[in-house]
C-alpha cells in the first residue's frame, strides 16, 4: 500500500475517533446527565423513556447539526485561505458571513420565514453569493482577478453588512430583535429537522466538490500566476472554489448563525499538526471543525448550566486563546 | 521551438513590449539582457501566456500560443519566476511534486509510481535529494532556486523559461545553477530561455543574446556581437571596457566608475 496513503489513512481514523469520542461525551452530559452505560440501554429499549426523548430530539440533532456546521465552516476556511495564500483569511474577512447574517437579518424582519422555514438558508446563500459576485466584479479588472484588492473589498463589505443589521435592530420590534441577537450570537439549537438534514447534505456535496480541486489548490500554494505554469485554470478555479466557499458559509450562518474563528483555526492546526497538501488538509479540517465545534456547544451548554451560552462565545474565546498561544509557541 | 512575430503587449493599454521579432532555435540557450524596466519579464509572461498580446503572434512547437491549453502548455514548458516561492510551509519534495500536476487527471488522486521516480532523479540531479523532506522556508535562497528548477525539470518540459535564476545568490551558487542549466541543455536537451542581468554570466553561458532596451528588441545574436562596449555603454549609458576572458574567449565586461576616473575629479 502507498506510503502516504497509509499515513493519511490513520490519520482519518484517528480524527473520526476524535469525533466519535466527542459526540458521545457531547450526548452524556447536560441538564440532565445521563451514564455512558445507560445510553447503551436506552438505545435498546427504543422509544418511550425521557432518556430516549432527551438522546434522540435534543442532543442528537444538535451533535448532527455541530458537525455539519463546523465542517462547513473549516472547509470555508481551507478553500479561503489555500485561494488567497493567506492563513489569517476566512469567510468573515471576505465579508461573505456578512452578506449571509444580512440576508438572514432581512428574511426575519420581513417576516419571509414565517412562509417556509427553507427561506432561510436561501437568503443566506443568497446574502453570501451577492457580496461574492459585488468582491467579484468590484475587483475583476482586465479578466484577471487581483487578490489584495479582493481582500480589502471584502473587509468595507463585511463593515457595510453589520453596520445595516445594526440599522435594523435598531429600527425593527422587540420581539424580532431578540431572535435576531439571539441567532447571530450563534446557536446550535435548531428544531427543523428538514434545516438540519439540508444543512449536513450541502455541507458534504460541499466536500466532494472541494476534492475535485485539491490539486489546484496545492498548486494555488506557490501563487497564482505559478498556478496557471503548472496548468491550472486559475480564473475557472476562483470561480467554482468562490461559489462553493459562498454556499458552505450561507447554510452555516442561516442555521446557527455568526460562529467565529472556525474557519480561521481549524485548518490553521490542521496545517499545522498533519499537512498543508490539501488531499489530507481537506477531510482533516472538515472532521477537525466537526469535532471542534460539537465540543464547544456542549461547553456553551454545561459552563453555567442552566444558563446556555451563544456557542459563538466558546469559539471566540478558546479558538482566539488557541491561536495566539500556538503562534507564540512556535517562534 | 519558439517563434515570436511583431510581438506588441503590456499592461492596461500601456505598451511594454513594442514590435518584437524572434526566433528561439531547438536546443539553444537564449538569455534576454536589458536594463530595468526594458521588458525582459513581460516578454516571458507573455511567452507563458500570463498576458495576451495585444497584437502579434507567438508560435509555440508550431501551434499558436493562442490554441495552446493551459495544461497542454505546462508538459512543454516550465517557467521558473523571480517570486517562486510558497506561502505554506511546505516540504522541499511537496513543491518538486507539484511539478507534476499538469500529468494529473481530475480523479487522479495519488502520485505514481512513475511520478515519484521522475521527482527522485530530479531532485537528485539538482542534488536537493537530502533536502526533500525540510520546510522549503528554511532552506536558504540557493537551495531554494534548485528545489524550483527541480520542479520545472519533472515537468518534463521541452523549453525551460528563467526569470533572473541567479538574483541575490552568491557566486558559488550563480555558477551551480548555470551549470545545473547547461547540463540540462546538453544532458536532457532542453532549450533555455533566461533573463539574466549580469552581463558577464549571460555571455559565459548563452549561445545567443537578445537585448532588450525600452521595450524594443535593440539586437540579438551571439554574445560577441551584441557584447560590445557601443552597444552597451548606447543602451545602458555605462561607460564599460570590454575585454575577452581568458578561459572561455567570451566577452568580459568591466565596469568603469564614473568617480575617479581620468578627467572627472573625485
Amino acid at each position: 500500500m502507498n506510503k502516504k496513503l497509509f499515513r493519511w489513512s490513520i490519520q482519518i481514523l484517528i480524527l473520526a475517533g476524535v469525533l466519535f469520542a466527542v459526540s458521545i461525551f457531547s450526548l452524556c452530559v447536560g441538564s440532565s446527565g445521563i451514564p455512558l452505560k445507560k445510553i447503551f440501554w436506552t438505545i435498546f429499549e427504543g422509544r418511550g423513556s425521557t432518556e430516549y426523548s432527551i438522546i434522540f430530539d435534543i442532543r442528537l440533532p444538535r451533535i448532527i447539526l455541530g458537525f455539519a456546521v463546523g465542517g462547513s465552516l473549516s472547509l470555508a476556511g481551507v478553500i479561503l485561505q489555500g485561494l488567497f495564500r493567506n492563513p489569517l483569511v476566512e469567510p468573515y474577512t471576505l465579508g461573505i458571513s456578512g452578506g449571509a447574517a444580512l440576508g438572514v437579518c432581512l428574511n426575519i424582519v420581513l417576516g419571509i420565514y414565517h412562509t417556509s422555514i427553507l427561506s432561510l438558508p436561501v437568503s443566506g446563500f443568497a446574502g453570501a453569493i451577492l457580496v461574492v459576485l459585488l468582491v467579484y466584479f468590484l475587483t475583476l479588472k482586465k479578466g484577471i482577478l487581483k487578490i489584495q484588492g479582493l481582500l480589502l473589498t471584502g473587509v468595507m463589505l463585511s463593515f457595510i453588512s453589520s453596520s445595516l443589521i445594526m440599522f435594523i435592530m435598531a429600527v425593527s420590534q422587540t420581539e424580532d430583535l431578540h431572535g435576531i441577537i439571539f441567532w447571530i450570537m450563534g446557536s446550535l439549537e435548531e428544531p427543523n429537522m428538514l434545516l438540519i438534514k439540508i444543512t449536513v447534505f450541502l455541507s458534504v456535496f460541499g466536500l466532494f466538490g472541494t476534492y475535485l480541486f485539491c490539486h489546484d489548490l496545492n498548486a494555488f500554494a506557490l501563487g497564482e500566476e505559478e498556478a496557471s505554469h503548472l496548468g491550472v485554470d486559475t480564473e475557472k478555479t476562483k470561480k467554482a472554489l468562490f461559489i462553493l466557499s459562498s454556499l458552505l458559509t450561507g447554510i452555516a450562518v442561516s442555521v446557527a448563525g455568526v460562529i467565529g474563528f472556525v474557519g480561521l483555526v481549524i485548518p490553521h492546526f490542521v496545517r499545522m499538526f498533519i499537512a498543508s497538501d490539501h488531499r489530507i488538509l481537506i477531510i482533516a479540517s472538515f472532521l477537525t471543525g466537526g469535532a471542534f465545534l460539537i465540543l464547544c456547544d456542549t461547553l456553551a451548554r454545561t459552563v453555567i448550566a442552566p444558563i446556555e451560552l451563544p456557542v459563538g462565545v466558546i469559539t471566540g474565546i478558546i479558538g482566539g486563546m488557541m491561536f495566539i498561544y500556538f503562534l507564540n509557541k512556535r517562534k | 521551438m519558439l517563434e515570436v512575430k511583431n510581438l506588441v503587449c503590456g499592461y492596461n493599454n500601456k505598451f511594454v513590449l513594442k514590435d518584437i521579432n524572434f526566433e528561439l532555435k531547438n536546443k539553444e540557450i537564449l538569455g534576454i539582457i536589458g536594463p530595468n524596466g526594458s521588458g525582459k519579464t513581460t516578454l516571458l509572461r507573455a511567452i507563458s501566456k500570463i498576458i495576451k498580446p495585444q497584437t502579434g503572434q507567438i508560435i509555440f512547437e508550431g501551434k499558436s500560443l493562442k490554441k495552446t491549453g493551459l495544461n497542454e502548455l505546462a508538459k512543454k514548458m516550465a517557467v521558473v519566476t523571480q517570486f517562486s516561492e510558497s506561502y505554506f510551509n511546505m516540504t522541499a519534495e511537496e513543491i518538486v511534486q507539484l511539478g507534476r500536476t499538469p500529468y494529473h487527471s481530475k480523479l487522479q488522486f495519488l502520485e505514481t509510481k512513475q511520478d515519484e521516480e521522475i521527482v527522485e532523479q530530479a531532485m537528485l540531479l539538482t542534488e536537493t535529494f537530502n533536502l526533500r523532506n525540510r520546510p522549503i522556508l528554511e532552506l536558504s535562497g540557493g537551495e531554494r532556486q534548485l528545489v524550483f528548477i527541480a520542479r520545472a525539470i519533472v515537468q518534463q518540459p521541452k523549453l525551460l523559461v528563467l526569470d533572473e535564476p541567479t538574483a541575490h545568490l552568491d557566486i558559488a551558487h550563480q555558477i551551480r545553477i548555470l551549470d545545473l542549466t547547461k547540463k540540462l541543455n546538453t544532458n536532457l536537451g532542453l532549450t533555455v530561455m533566461m533573463v539574466l542581468h549580469d552581463l558577464n554570466l549571460a555571455s559565459e553561458y548563452c549561445d545567443r543574446i537578445m537585448l532588450l532596451n525600452n521595450g524594443n528588441m535593440h539586437k540579438i545574436g551571439i554574445p560577441s556581437d551584441v557584447l560590445t562596449y557601443q552597444i552597451i555603454e548606447e543602451v545602458y549609458k555605462t561607460v564599460v571596457v570590454v575585454e575577452k576572458n581568458p578561459i572561455s574567449k567570451k566577452p568580459y565586461i568591466i565596469l568603469v566608475s564614473n568617480v575617479g576616473r581620468i578627467g572627472n575629479p573625485v
